[in-house]
């Protein structure tokens, strides 16, 4: 099993080995990947169709109680299934699409990523590790929405998708790590058997609301769902793998999956109604004023998304089945719209529904699978989508006092998303073929056999719903309700409200496509309310925190080197100075200090003097050379007080320091100003403060009693552990060695900084 | 500051000064001194050298770009410390040779680390003030 997950991973990390041959001939050799990924799943399908649920577990960190336990059950396999299979369609579609680019290898590479990320998210166990498997899949999507880095559009929706859905991430992460908390335990299946527990715990309120935040951002739930959108700046391929068919729906997986552990409560149930209600709504209006076909899916994607959000949220046992049941439908027809908008855009050049027309003289199989999928879409007999909307019709309707509104609200948005299936999946294909296209042809195999054969799955699903029934619906159902109760799929249910309602929204949508024809105007309308819209919003809360950060830069960092000195000697003053007043008795013991002698008495004096040259000297130089005295004064205060190492490092790193000094001062030109008498002076005081402080901090220090017994260790050991007299350098080459390879480590980058940035200097100065 | 005596003196300084760092380096770890004492009287002593005889002449005596000394010296160091693994001890335990070696004394691991620091000083040092010598 964790060979099949992370079999993507290795064969990303393979791929740039191999880019020669994957560009010139090997790429059709990847979608056997997926492929085989698919057949090893299914052919758990008899066993989990049985109600077995089959568990691996792999030790990670187990001191953490971090292990890669991975479980596989009806939702898992849904989900495993829709990744490897449409995965496969995808990479051979992929195969086509992209043939020729230059960067096709780090395309299959993010995608072997990205479906590796995936397949762990759906499997784990553990929570942690989903959490990151669902990062890492948020980060391959950065990628592959970037994928065209040459436009700055495209990396700027990457980068606007990253970070929401990653602000998503870390909430779901702090979710999570309460969650194990009040549970006691990482697994879930553990967690599962805690459920009261959980659900009674004070923290449930916030375990629910960052799994919430999560699920919302990945799943581009209103008002975080304008990130999709801007994602389809991605080659179609893409679109259509993660931002419809799989990753956007990790957040329905993960709102599904915790639905028998959290769910239930008022909280979780009204919570997800209303957003999933308003997104679905909200996103199906947009939907139909949009003309580019990729923004008219991406639109009535999240409206999809919304609908499951909805349906989880209603919490019975029908609106289950009935998200069960969609999630499988919105796959097969999305996905196969989406690589349709590819096929069109790759051969017509544009994606503009109020120009395409009359496609089907050209490519007849890519119009029979585009027909097959707005039908199913549309939810007309006998489609699996009929099957799947009659299932939330029945939800709806049976849901107490609210049923006559909800049950509007998803008329109303089945409505907006027929329209946008036939104007994506119909129009392009129907009517006159205009000039401009006479010369289109229809593309390689590999790229118009996914889609048909998606969009024949929705029909035979919807003729033979048996198919699928026992060993891949009812698991599912299963492992969303916790219990076992027995479903059943069936086309026709007689004639009843639920049928009304069926062909009421049939009616009402076609309708709809008669009268409303998408144009500019129409469009630009609506740009109108962009000004509300929560995008503006939080590009406007984005962009009030770069000047925040800006200002706050500025301010700190202004690149003075005074400043910052004075900053921080200024803050260490305060600080202490307010805790020695504070706290501390000032108490020296006059009986620990050892006489004064005439040489440090004279020393004192050359440092005091020297100090006295430094500070009023008008020549940097002298100021320089004076410095150097002090330092060796205080060698030579090493050397009174027996410290002849310290004393022989000062006096070779005080040499170094006048020399550099002196190096880069004696190219500068003379003062032409001095600081101001007000600055010198302040810094005079500040000066002051700060070697009085110390001098307090040494005194008091001093009259501590000393905790000798770590320098009595070094000095006992020194020679019986490691063979050295010098203790110093027993303690620098053995005791701390490793702090000393990170030292001189530091020093080595220090050195490649001056070196680096000088000589960039050096060059640019050369050049001009 | 190109006078003859600082120039004679250098000549002669260079030499003593780098020998007298090597004795610091190999007396480190009985007595006072160390690698990198040792190594800053060696960077003492080429900048010395530079002062006297200009910049370009010390780079030719030295023949390569002193830089190259601290990834050197960075490996010697880590490789000092790697090379207990080899006998299945843990890292940075200090490994002996029985018998003293004659003018050196006894050697051991740590001598190794040792001259690696010693060499990242040397290269940092001299890195950082030919760089800045050249540019300004």
């Amino acid at each position: 099993m964790i060979i099949a997950i992370l079999s993507g991973f290795i064969v990303a990390a393979l791929i740039p080995l191999l880019s020669k041959f994957i560009k010139s001939k090997g790429s059709i050799l990847l979608p056997f990947l997926p492929m085989s990924l698919f057949v090893y799943f299914a052919s758990y399908l008899p066993r989990i169709g049985k109600g077995e649920k089959l568990s691996f577990v792999y030790e990670w960190v187990p001191s953490f109680g971090i292990n890669l336990s991975f479980h596989l059950d009806g939702l898992s396999m849904l989900f495993a299934l829709l990744i490897t299979g449409i995965g496969t369609l995808v990479f051979f579609y992929t195969f086509s699409y992209l043939k020729g680019h230059i960067y096709l290898d780090r395309f299959y590479g993010y995608l072997s990523m990205f479906m590796a990320s995936m397949l762990g998210l759906v499997l784990s166990d553990n929570i942690i590790t989903l959490f990151i498997f669902w990062e890492l899949t948020s980060i391959s999507s950065f990628f592959l929405i970037g994928f065209n880095n040459d436009d700055p559009k495209s990396r700027k929706s990457a980068l606007l998708a990253l970070s929401i859905t990653g602000m998503g991430g870390l909430f779901l992460l702090a979710g999570m790590l309460l969650l194990g908390t009040a549970g006691g335990s990482y697994s879930f299946q553990e967690l599962l058997s805690n459920g009261n527990l959980i659900q009674a715990h004070d923290n449930y309120g916030w375990i629910i609301l960052l799994v919430f935040l999560g699920a919302f951002t990945k799943s581009a739930q209103f008002p975080f769902h304008f990130w999709l959108p801007g994602a389809m700046k991605a080659p179609t391929p893409v679109s259509t793998y993660l931002h419809s068919a799989t990753m956007v729906k990790a957040g329905i997986y993960i709102l599904a999956r915790f639905t028998p552990l959290l769910g239930g409560t008022a909280e979780w149930n009204t919570t997800l109604i209303i957003v999933g209600a308003v997104t679905m709504v909200y996103a199906a209006i947009h939907a139909i004023f949009r003309m580019d076909m990729k923004s008219i899916l991406a639109y009535s994607t999240i409206s999809a998304l919304g609908i499951l959000v909805f349906l989880i949220g209603l919490g019975t046992e029908e609106s289950l089945l009935a998200a069960c049941v969609f999630i499988l439908v919105h796959a097969l027809y999305k996905a196969t719209l989406f690589l349709i908008t590819g096929i069109v855009d790759h051969e017509t050049g544009t994606r503009d529904v109020t120009v395409l027309g009359g496609l089907r003289k050209v490519m007849m199989p890519v119009a029979i699978a585009a027909g097959l999928a707005a039908l199913s879409n549309a939810g007309a007999p006998p489609f699996f989508g009929f099957i799947g909307k009659d299932l939330i019709y029945e939800a709806t309707l049976h849901f107490g006092d609210w049923a006559y509104l909800l049950t509007g609200a998803a008329i109303l948005t089945n409505i907006c998303l027929l329209f946008a299936g036939l104007l994506a999946g119909y129009k392009p294909f129907a009517g006159n073929l205009p000039a401009e296209f006479s010369k289109v042809h229809l593309p390689h195999p590999t790229m118009w056999v996914p889609p048909l054969i998606l969009a024949v799955l929705g029909l035979v699903f919807g003729l033979f719903p048996v198919l699928i029934e026992k060993n891949l619906i009812q698991p599912v159902f299963s492992s969303l309700t916790n219990n076992d109760t027995l479903i059943h799929l069936k086309l026709w249910h007689g004639f009843n409200v639920v049928l009304g309602l069926s062909m009421l929204t049939l009616t009402l949508g076609v309708l709809l496509y008669w009268k409303l024809k998408p144009s500019e105007a129409l469009f630009g309308k609506t740009l109108k309310f962009e000004l509300f819209s929560p995008q503006t919003i939080a590009m406007l809360f984005g962009r009030l925190f770069s000047e925040f950060a800006k200002l706050w830069t500025g301010f700190f960092q202004n690149g003075y080197l005074r400043n910052y000195v004075i900053t921080i000697l200024g803050f260490l003053t305060i600080l202490l100075g307010y805790r020695l007043y504070q706290g501390v008795n000032f108490y020296v013991d006059t009986a620990k200090l050892t006489e004064l002698t005439i040489y440090e008495v004279i020393v004192v004096l050359i440092m005091i003097i020297s100090i006295i040259f430094t500070v009023f000297s008008k020549s940097r130089l002298v100021a320089v050379a004076s410095l150097g005295v002090i330092g060796y004064s205080i060698c030579l205060i090493f050397l009174f007080y027996s410290a002849p190492d310290l004393a022989m490092t000062q006096f070779s790193i005080d040499t170094l320091t006048v020399i550099l000094f002196v190096l880069v001062i004696y190219n500068l030109p003379k003062y032409k100003t001095f600081s101001k008498r007000r600055v010198r002076v302040r810094d005079g005081i500040l000066s002051v403060f700060f070697g009085t402080l110390i001098a307090i901090l040494t005194l008091e220090v001093l009259s501590e009693p000393l905790n000798r017994e770590t320098s009595i260790f070094y000095a006992e050991s020194a020679y019986i552990l490691a063979k050295g007299k010098n203790v110093v350098n027993v303690i620098l080459v053995d005791f701390r060695g490793l702090d000393t390879i990170v030292e001189i480590t530091v020093l080595v980058i220090a050195a490649i900084g001056v070196f680096s940035l000088l000589k960039l200097r050096l060059k640019s100065i050369e050049k001009e | 500051m190109k006078t003859i005596i600082f120039k004679t003196a250098s000549t002669y300084l260079l030499p003593l000064l780098i020998l007298f760092s090597v004795f610091i380096l190999l007396r480190g770890h009985y007595l006072p001194g160390g690698g990198f004492v040792g190594g800053l009287i060696a960077s003492i002593a080429f900048v010395i050298h530079s002062f006297a005889n200009g910049l370009e002449q010390t780079k030719s005596l030295i023949k390569f770009h002193p830089g190259f000394l601290m990834p050197i010296g960075l490996c010697i160091a880590l490789l000092s410390g790697a090379a207990p693994l080899l006998v299945g001890q843990s890292f940075m335990t200090g490994l002996w040779f029985e018998d003293p070696l004659p003018v050196i004394g006894m050697v051991g691991s740590a001598l190794f680390f040792d001259t690696g620091v010693y060499l990242v000083v040397i290269g940092v040092t001299l890195t950082i003030i030919f760089t800045i010598s050249e540019t300004l």
